[in-house]
């Protein structure tokens, strides 16, 4: 690893103010994701301002939004009982991620900024369009069975890698994000960015601000829930295909209904088309495996992912059929 | 590195270090900012590149003084300068657990977890289960149980497994399957290793 710089700061606004300062310099908070990319070299930042003792950690209600810090950790989240009470679904999706130890350091703020798991951005020897703007694909001829199959371009088709990203785009969440003058809030959904032109940026966030909460909205998705992630082993590996699938019954009718895809896009891709045709439906197969076509309309594969065609209708399907069981 | 007594009161004489440094430092730097900077409560260091950042820890109950470069790992910390090295390096990348040490208590891979951050916490590794000759409970059981073959990733299970009972993830064998996934054992001695916490967890022993 290259060395750096380090500074330690106890609050939102010194951390920006030093952020300001230096353009070169990163926050640094769990450091699981970052302090990988360094080690491959891939991030090489000249100081690193540790965030971790700024007061971001709480997980609480307040009105009808559950505001959880950027800080808290994914296990902290996770475990937390009025997550688990109230929104299960961002319990079930953190837990499917990473491992134990790595979910205990890993932040909400980092996990939302963490880096795609291409292994073409990985590795410096490769051209890659995120990594070094110009250098071209080396995925979309390439090894690329991990990648995307909706929102590709054709300067980039790699996937965003996160579980806790996908159940929050479900959810509604909202972006709470601080600059030095002032606080503005953005939907989940707008956070992540399609590769387009612009590969290099995964996200809106601009360059002076830190995240520094979500906040989701307490809703009635607290029963009829499932996060399914397939994968190539049973645990600790990231998503072929993922789904986060809730939905609340009325009168034997889906009232209301959210669902969204992991490892098939640039960013959580919410199943719009899927969500208006179940609503007002029965829950059943038939049900189901027509809001899974028309989830997949405009899928494309690269090749090696083109197994994804397939697996991510049926993932859908069973993701759905499984939040049903739970009724 | 020097180690001391964790009885002893360290605060004072950390506190004077540290402004000592900050001074020296920010006076040969950017007296300006150094001022600016502690004005506004920033516990800013003003380290060069390559300048060693102070540190204390507390590993395995002994308090420890260190000097370190920014980019040194907990995980380097303790193999290379503290010598502890029951605590492995494996893939180095948070993708074995061979590493895995508690932090305050909770597991944590020690390969990304850049030593500097861990200013005052509470490390435990595997040399810090056992009390004195007196192996811990899941080192027993893992001995009982033939929990490893070539061992090389046996202290991360260890304290991997040891966290994972206290935090309530042990409750089916299924369930220690799925909150030991972070621990990858390249011999295959995960059945060995579930009975082994299995056993300790119905023992009900204190951990």
């Amino acid at each position: 690893m290259i060395n750096f710089q380090y500074l330690r700061t106890t609050s939102a606004k010194s951390a920006i103010a030093l952020l300001l300062k230096d353009k070169r310099s990163k926050f640094i908070a769990g450091g699981t994701n970052l302090i990988d990319l360094m080690k491959r070299g891939v991030l090489a930042p000249e100081k690193l301002i540790d965030i971790n003792h700024v007061p971001l950690k709480q997980i609480q209600q307040i009105g009808d939004k559950i505001h959880i810090g950027a800080l808290a950790s994914n296990s902290a989240v996770a475990d937390h009982p009025l997550i688990k009470e109230k929104l299960p679904l961002l319990s079930m999706a953190l837990q499917a991620g990473a491992s134990a130890q790595l979910r205990n350091v890993a932040t909400v703020g980092g996990n939302m900024l963490q880096k795609t798991r291409c292994g073409y951005f990985y590795d410096t020897e490769m051209p890659c369009n995120k990594r070094q703007p110009g250098t071209g694909c080396g995925a979309i001829e390439g090894f690329n069975r991990m990648h995307a199959i909706f929102g590709t371009s054709p300067q980039c088709i790699a996937v965003h890698p996160s579980d806790m990203c996908i159940a929050l785009a479900a959810l509604d969440a909202l972006v709470v994000i601080a600059n030095a003058k002032t606080e503005r809030k953005i939907a989940f959904a707008d956070f992540h960015r399609l590769p387009g032109d612009t590969p290099h940026l995964d996200h809106n966030l601009k360059p002076d601000e830190l995240i520094i909460r979500v906040e989701i909205p307490v809703n009635a998705l607290n029963k009829n829930v499932h996060y399914l992630k397939i994968r190539d082993r049973a645990s600790y590996a990231f998503a072929l295909v993922s789904v986060a699938a809730a939905f609340e019954m009325r009168d034997n009718k889906i009232n209301t209904i959210r669902l969204a895809m992991g490892g098939v896009a640039h960013k959580p891709w919410r199943l719009t088309a899927a969500e208006n045709f179940l609503k007002g439906k029965e829950a059943n197969v038939q049900n189901f495996e027509e809001a899974a076509k028309l989830a997949m309309i405009g899928a494309k594969g690269f090749g090696e992912n083109d197994f994804k065609l397939k697996l991510a209708p049926n993932a859908i399907i069973e993701a759905l059929t499984l939040a049903k069981t739970k009724a | 590195m020097q180690s001391s007594d964790p009885n002893q009161n360290q605060g004072d004489s950390r506190r004077n270090f540290l402004k000592k440094s900050t001074i020296i430092a920010a006076v040969a730097l950017t007296p300006s900012a150094a001022v600016k900077a502690a004005e506004n409560g920033v516990d800013e260091r003003f380290a060069e590149l390559f300048e060693k950042i102070p540190l204390n820890l507390t590993v395995n109950n002994k308090a420890y003084t260190a000097s370190v470069e920014p980019r040194v790992t907990l995980l380097d910390l303790l193999r290379e300068e503290l010598h502890l090295t029951g605590t492995k390096k494996g893939c180095d990348h948070g993708q074995c657990g061979a590493c895995t040490v508690h932090v305050d208590g909770i597991r944590v891979n020690s390969c990304l977890s850049l030593a500097v951050t861990n200013e005052g916490k509470k490390i435990t590794t595997i040399e810090g289960l056992a009390e004195g000759d007196e192996l811990h409970p899941m080192q027993k059981a893992f001995i009982k149980h033939d929990g490893f073959q070539c061992g090389y990733c046996t202290p991360g299970q260890i304290m991997s497994a040891v966290a994972c009972i206290k935090e309530g993830h042990a409750n089916s064998r299924a369930e220690i399957r799925e909150y030991m996934s972070g621990n990858i054992c390249r011999c295959g001695a995960y059945p060995n290793i579930v009975d082994a916490i299995v056993e300790v967890k119905e023992g009900g022993a204190k951990l």
